[in-house]
């Protein structure tokens, strides 16, 4: 079962790459060899099997709600490309620049 | 080379206490190692001389003044470069993160400063640890001091290599797929990969959630229990560590052996290089001679672990590192260019002569600074993972491979109800050629097929040097036990380090006294 230039594309979206042509068609070619590996699992047996997400199983881990203190405003945005020392700034969201 | 670069983390920190060494005097001849060698190794993505100096003059002064001081005191450890340390820049051996100066120390950190240890420097890795040889680094090749034509393995390869180069006693990497283990057997170095759980990972840049975990890389095994003593334990920061006790392992690691049974998988050692199975067979003589008992078991499902993995892994990875939008941290793309290339689009849209709706502009910062930001095997990991997420193919990818997981994990309960640890390889083959894999993404993800199951199983495993091929590359055994077993690990190992001296082999080029002459192929 390969992936098309095509669902690459789409896929890239969603993960919020942008790949050029050669970039598009390398990883067509590369996922499809991948996923074609992927298929060994088709093997497997699993319609009564539980999946495991996580090795832990834990049950909701709980702590007391206590007011404590977080990063300061200054420490968050010392990381940051642009800013104007209140909030992080981005191009507009919607509709044009 | 110094007599004082072959002592262990142990030793030194003995030494330390008794006033026969200063921290200065030791920091200083590691210092001197990497100046001479890690221009040809490349181990470190960031070594700050005159930082290091200025911690071992503070322990010095600790010392002097009498105060109580710390188990790893005076002593330095290199630290992956994908733990946050405060101050410092903490990249991933990525450009997304090229200028990214944490502003808190991960929970590890934290223990080893408490410790009096001398942070000693930040090591190379795979891009956010994604990769089995340190070549996807978006900042430098790390070579393997044995063969500097070969590959350290990965992601921890920076680590790996210093402590095999001699450059540092004892280092810290992190294990998502086998990332300690394999390092650590392509250098001819130890490594453990503990229990899901037993150190906090706040502070560990995520790259697979349910997978990774810290540990600690060195030559002695009683250095591994050493340290992990110190990084061990609960932290109401990592919701996911593990609330027991912290075992006193460096008093157990010494406990005399029982009778353990010890489990080994024949056709693992079939399909391998025969100098490795070779190896792992007079590796088992050895512990026999300790007194263990070898039984023939089998794990069903381990020839789905590799599939399993790279769906699980990339899974979590992609949403993991959909932080990275050139808002909060990290890089950003030049916007005014992006505004330009965009506003050309929009004109061809709107005269007809493009098919793409051009993105608004939000959508095209966050998608233009991760592909200049994201090295190739990231972003195919994260292509790979958002894939395997996507409408429709969820439950034919993810969940599958979680139900896999399940029967791999059982896999390995059945194993631990006949045996009380598994000996096996960590790798099917010897260090590679530096180049030899790099395109083909499929054959490096294949090398990972025996360190991959402690991960999804979330069990601990140690690496120990137990051999040299004939072309004098180091060869890794592995031992792998159930959740918290470390103690047993851990015993086992440092009695088999007392019965050979694979750990203490040093690299032929280091025991030449003069300079490396750069890098050539005469080996």
């Amino acid at each position: 079962m390969g992936i098309s230039v095509e669902e690459v594309r789409k896929v890239a979206m969603l993960a919020r790459l942008l790949l050029d042509d050669e970039e598009l068609q390398a990883m067509s070619e590369q996922l499809t060899k991948i996923l074609d590996y992927m298929e060994l699992l088709r093997r497997v047996e699993t319609s009564n099997v539980e999946p495991l997400a996580h090795p832990l199983e834990l049950v909701s881990v709980f702590r007391p709600d206590q007011l404590a203190a977080s990063l300061p405003r200054e420490q968050a945005l010392a990381c940051a490309p642009r800013h104007d020392g209140q909030c992080y700034l981005v191009p507009a969201v919607l509709g044009e620049l | 080379m110094s007599r004082l670069l072959e002592l262990s983390a142990v030793e030194l920190a003995e030494l330390f206490r008794q006033g026969e060494l200063s921290s200065s005097e030791i920091v200083d001849s590691f210092l001197e190692q990497a100046r001479r060698w890690d221009g040809t190794v490349g181990a470190f993505l960031q070594l700050d001389a005159e930082q290091c100096r200025a911690q071992a003059a503070a322990v010095d002064e600790k010392r002097r003044r009498g105060e109580k001081l710390g188990p790893l005191a005076g002593v330095p450890i290199a630290i992956k470069d994908i733990l946050c340390t405060a101050g410092t820049p903490t990249t991933c051996a990525s450009r997304m993160l090229g200028n990214f100066v944490p502003p808190y120390d991960a929970t590890v950190i934290c223990r080893l400063r408490e410790a009096d240890a001398v942070l000693f420097g930040k090591t190379n890795l795979d891009e956010f640890a994604m990769g089995g040889s340190t070549e996807t680094s978006a900042f430098k090749l790390t070579r393997n001091p044995w063969d500097l034509d070969r590959v350290p393995g990965g992601s921890s390869g920076g680590s790996a290599a210093c402590v095999a180069a001699r450059m540092v006693p004892l280092a810290l990497g992190t294990d998502t797929g086998g990332s300690i283990r394999q390092p650590a057997a392509l250098c001819g170095v130890a490594g453990l990969k503990p229990t899901y759980g037993r150190v906090s990972r706040f502070g560990l840049i995520a790259y697979a959630s349910s997978l990774d975990q810290i540990g600690p890389l060195a030559r002695c095994v009683e250095d591994l229990a050493l340290s992990l003593e110190i990084i061990a334990g609960h932290d109401p920061r990592d919701s996911t560590s593990y609330p027991g006790e912290v075992p006193p392992y460096r008093t157990l690691c010494k406990q005399p052996l029982e009778k353990l049974r010890i489990g080994i998988i024949p056709e693992q050692l079939e399909q391998i290089d025969p100098a490795i199975s070779q190896a792992i067979r007079e590796a088992a003589k050895v512990f026999q001679e300790l007194g263990a008992e070898f039984r023939e078991v089998s794990l069903p499902h381990s020839e789905y672990a590799v599939a399993c993995y790279y769906i699980i892994a990339p899974s979590e990875a992609s949403s993991n590192l959909a932080r990275y939008d050139g808002v909060h941290y990290g890089y950003r793309t030049d916007e005014r260019q992006m505004a330009e290339r965009l506003a050309e689009e929009r004109r061809l849209a709107s005269a007809g002569k493009s098919p793409e709706e051009p993105d608004p502009p939000l959508v095209r910062l966050f998608r233009q600074t991760r592909s200049e930001g994201f090295g190739p095997e990231v972003k195919r990991r994260i292509m790979l993972g958002t894939y395997a997420l996507s409408a429709g193919y969820y439950q034919a990818y993810y969940l599958h491979a979680a139900r896999v997981r399940r029967l791999i994990r059982q896999d390995y309960d059945q194993a631990f109800s006949q045996v009380d640890v598994l000996l096996g390889p960590v790798t099917p083959t010897p260090a590679f050629r530096i180049g030899e894999r790099i395109q083909d993404p499929l054959a490096m993800y294949l090398f990972d097929l025996f360190t991959v199951g402690a991960n999804l199983a979330g069990i601990c495993g140690l690496a120990l040097p137990c051999g040299f091929t004939a072309d004098g590359l180091p060869i890794g055994l592995q031992l792998q036990g159930p959740p918290f077993s470390e103690p047993r690990l851990l015993q086992l190992g440092y009695w088999y380090q007392q019965r050979t001296d694979w750990h203490r082999r040093v690299p032929p080029r280091l025991r030449s006294e003069s300079s490396p002459a750069g890098v050539s192929s005469n080996r």
